[in-house]
């Protein structure tokens, strides 16, 4: 027995270092610091905002589509297919589908030659019994464009949360919804400037200005004769601060994308007023210089241009001259408007709009004061029960505190391990963990007890107690981690923190209650004579 | 020092007691759930906005609500924050409606009571501590997770029964659990807290807590069943039960003073987490000797009297 013992006792030894480790690392600034620096604090704990937000991806469907029909127009003007009309009979019920009419018939080969081409590929053609076709976008396409722009969403706000230096943050994916982008912010505590900050990455796009501005879309209709063309659409917006709101007749189809930019920055013009001066890509600039000649105020139908964010107007603009890929856009912009505009145009802007479904913030004072609470909760908790194992267990009570103490080191170094997030919760599981940590002990102790009861030498009676009880122990243990374990699927992140402690107290459980407190038994049998009573 | 050397109570013979105690709790929970006050849902599943304000001073319900009404914000629903320990004596939890939360003015609900207070409470002065927005679309998918994690719960916990003993120690063992989370809902109800997403995480551990407890009962049930052929259902039962009594009502009573500790110490955020473990710790343990193990004894019995054959294996009653 002896050398089984030293190796066990060496064992046990060196599980303690180890995830002694895993709580202090190598302790550096104080221990306090160290486990702070290995235990990522929720932000129940440390103060912060959390944000669950909304992609409307099905937008992205419809400016890709509205691109397409730009796009299809011009290719059909190239094979020589004239006076055929391209549009989307139903913008808003079905954004994919674009419907081309009108195809004279001696062109239309020629047609179906532009629709099967590689550009529209993304697409399924049909004809309908009118004559004219339809193209609608393939569901695996919109698949695509939802999980890209999801992706590029994710990004961009990456990048703009980045360059606002907001330490640690996760943007990710959220698991529980469709589309749903997750922002975690540490130490940001009102959530009215965080959502400003975000908000500040919506989506823009710049339109051709049809008209002048109306009071109301109703004198907008009165204006056209009670209808919209299906290739213009209305839009509120207010130019300026404490300027009444408006609404416009736009182009449906933008000349140019967020996506489109490749620079901006805040400038000033000559007479001393804050403009952006923006440089466009390649493509965009070649498509951007067309619009910009045909319209400019030396042409013969000079024009202005709406910037569009979020779905509302923010700034009009006159075309001065012709702009290829860089130029400036001058409105009635205020130092600060400028700054953030340039800001985001150069960070690049949303290719969707965003709502927002949750937000939850804590301040740092009730995150500092649940830390002090649970933690003292704990320890008056741990104090509790391992003052009762003393005096009801006697010699035995001590082995069980050892085994209490050794688990929660292992608990706590298994956090420090796995970088999992202790959050309020957690530090409850953590409290749970002692008192469910300590019915193993307890099952074991009884069942010794019953042993010596009925006449077995202690040996013997601390064999049959860990036999007998280590069924039991496991299916316990077994039942609790499988609930753990739902709760750890099926939560957000305080309650997964309530799970991951609670898995790993149970685990950690598992290897103190049995092996660590029977080793202690056989050291202290060890030392004793035979048929000599036991401390329990 | 040991409290429960050897009992031998007659657990089975009190069933009509404990039938009448539960039925007290049981009932009137349910009454409260269904005429007083509901089940009161937290933010998380009802959607809305919730603020949790710390002033300087004690708070005065009446001004603030003159405070909100003169700003426009209606609907305010004001209740002081209960903690045990006398740490937030002078916090107030502001909760408004789901209107105020909507997909396209997330923030409105928030700003209404931060304006509302920052213009007219004049008191004392305040800090916002913590805020939850929630809105609908949020609400809606909080409560499906709810839901299926509790049905998986279950489920899961019946298929594991299923496998390690026979289907009567699931079902019975399940009927004990649905009882101990109706009580603690009841509880929660007739002391109109709220029921959040860390409440349910509670109720779910004191789920699996209360199957632990039955199952310790059960395990010993089959083994003196499998010892002796000669004694009654009933009486195997009640033996199984003095015989784990010791541990069961040791166990149950650590685990219990941890989570007392948890309720006076662990602070206002996670009152309603806490209470719902105090409750659930001590139905639990109730549960499996009182509800569970009749249980067991009662379908036997059922059989019995429908001729059928009994499917625990135990002798008939000796009738004398």
């Amino acid at each position: 027995m002896g050398k089984n013992l030293t190796g066990k006792t060496v064992f046990i030894v060196a599980v303690l270092v180890v995830f002694l480790y895993g709580i202090f690392g190598i302790p550096h600034g104080g221990l306090k610091q160290s486990v702070l620096n290995r235990i990522h604090l929720g932000l129940d704990l440390k103060g912060g905002t959390h944000l669950v937000l909304e992609v409307h991806v099905a937008e992205a469907v419809g400016s890709e589509t509205d691109r397409d029909v730009a796009r299809l127009e011009a290719d059909l003007q190239k094979a020589g297919v004239t006076g055929a009309t391209v549009g989307k009979l139903d913008p808003t019920g079905a954004p994919a589908k674009i419907t081309i009419s009108g195809v004279p018939t001696n062109k239309v080969s020629d047609a179906r030659g532009v629709f099967t081409g590689n550009d529209y590929a993304a697409y399924d053609i049909a004809t309908n019994a009118d004559g004219s076709t339809s193209m609608t976008m393939k569901l695996g396409a919109i698949r695509d464009l939802g999980i890209r722009t999801l992706d590029t969403s994710i990004e961009t706000i990456r990048e703009r949360i980045d360059k606002l230096g907001v330490a640690e943050p996760v943007i990710q994916k959220y698991g529980l919804g469709e589309n749903q982008i997750l922002v975690e912010l540490p130490g940001v505590e009102d959530p009215g400037r965080v959502e400003e900050i975000i908000q500040s990455t919506a989506k823009l796009s710049i339109h051709a200005v049809i008209g002048t501005p109306y009071e109301s879309e109703q004198a907008a209709l009165t204006a056209n004769a009670g209808v919209i063309p299906p290739d213009a659409m209305l839009m509120h917006g207010s130019v300026s601060a404490g300027s009444p709101d408006q609404v416009w007749l736009l182009k449906r189809v933008s000349e140019v994308e967020g996506t489109d930019f490749r620079d901006a920055q805040p400038s000033t013009d000559q007479n001393g007023r804050p403009n952006i001066h923006f440089t466009l890509t390649t493509e965009a600039g070649d498509r951007f210089y067309k619009y910009t000649s045909e319209h400019s105020q030396s042409s013969a139908t000079p024009g202005s241009m709406a910037i569009l964010l979020d779905n509302k107007v923010r700034e009009v603009a006159s075309i001065q001259s012709a702009i290829r890929d860089s130029g400036e856009i001058t409105g009635a912009f205020t130092k600060p408007q400028a700054e953030d505009l340039s800001l985001m145009l150069r960070t690049g802007a949303l290719p969707a709009s965003i709502s927002y479904l949750e937000t939850r913030t804590v301040g740092p004072s009730l995150g500092a004061a649940s830390i002090r609470q649970g933690v003292y909760a704990a320890i008056a908790g741990m104090a509790a029960v391992m003052l009762f194992m003393l005096v009801y267990y006697k010699g035995a009570g001590i082995n069980a505190d050892l085994a209490l103490m050794l688990n929660l080191l292992i608990l706590l170094g298994f956090m420090g391990f796995s970088g999992a997030t202790l959050t309020l919760p957690g530090i409850a599981g953590v409290i749970l963990t002692i008192g469910m940590g300590v019915d193993s002990n307890v099952l074991i102790f009884e069942r010794i007890r019953e042993e010596m009861r009925s006449g077995k030498t202690a040996a013997a009676a601390v064999q049959q107690g860990f036999g007998h009880a280590w069924i039991t122990i496991v299916d316990t243990h077994v039942t609790t981690i499988v609930s753990a374990a739902i709760l750890f699927l099926f939560g957000t992140g305080p309650v997964k923190g309530f799970a991951v402690t609670l898995v790993f107290g149970l685990l950690a459980n598992l290897f103190t209650a049995v092996f660590v407190s029977r080793t202690i038994f056989d050291a202290i049998l060890a030392k004793k004579e035979r048929g000599a009573a036991l401390s329990i | 020092m040991e409290l429960f050397r050897s009992t031998s109570i007659d657990w089975l013979g009190k069933k009509w007691y404990f039938l009448g105690f539960s039925l007290i709790f049981s009932v009137a929970g349910l009454l409260s759930i269904a005429f007083w006050h509901y089940i009161p849902l937290g933010v998380d599943f009802k959607g809305g906005t919730q603020v949790r304000v710390a002033f300087a001073q004690t708070p005065n319900e009446e001004h603030i609500r003159a405070a909100f009404d003169k700003a426009g914000v209606h609907d305010a629903r004001i209740q002081r924050v209960s903690d045990p320990s006398g740490n937030a004596a002078n916090k107030v939890i502001i909760s408004l409606p789901q209107a105020t939360a909507a997909d396209n003015a997330h923030d409105a609900g928030r700003e209404g009571v931060e304006g509302a207070l920052k213009s007219n409470y004049k008191d004392s002065a305040f800090t916002i501590e913590q805020v939850d927005i929630v809105g609908p679309t949020a609400g809606k998918q909080l409560q499906k997770q709810a839901v299926w994690a509790t049905v998986y719960s279950l489920v899961g916990m019946l298929i594991y029964l299923w496998f390690r003993f026979e289907l009567i120690y699931g079902v019975a063992a399940v009927v004990a659990v649905f009882h101990d989370t109706l009580i603690t809902v009841g509880a929660f109800s007739l002391t109109n807290q709220e029921i959040t997403l860390t409440v349910i995480a509670a109720i779910l551990t004191l789920i699996g807590y209360s199957m632990n407890d039955t199952v310790v009962v059960f395990d010993r049930i089959r083994e003196n069943l499998a010892l002796s052929r000669r004694e009654s259902l009933s009486d195997v039962v009640n033996r199984s039960i003095n015989q784990t009594l010791s541990r069961t009502v040791l166990s149950s009573g650590l685990t219990f003073l941890t989570v007392v500790s948890l309720y006076l110490f662990g602070g206002e955020v996670l009152h309603g987490f806490s209470f719902a473990l105090v409750i659930g710790i001590l139905i639990g343990t109730y549960s499996s000797i009182a509800v569970a193990a009749p249980m067991l004894v009662a379908y036997q019995d059922w059989r019995g009297a429908r001729g059928k054959r009994a499917s625990l294996p135990a002798a008939k009653k000796v009738r004398t």
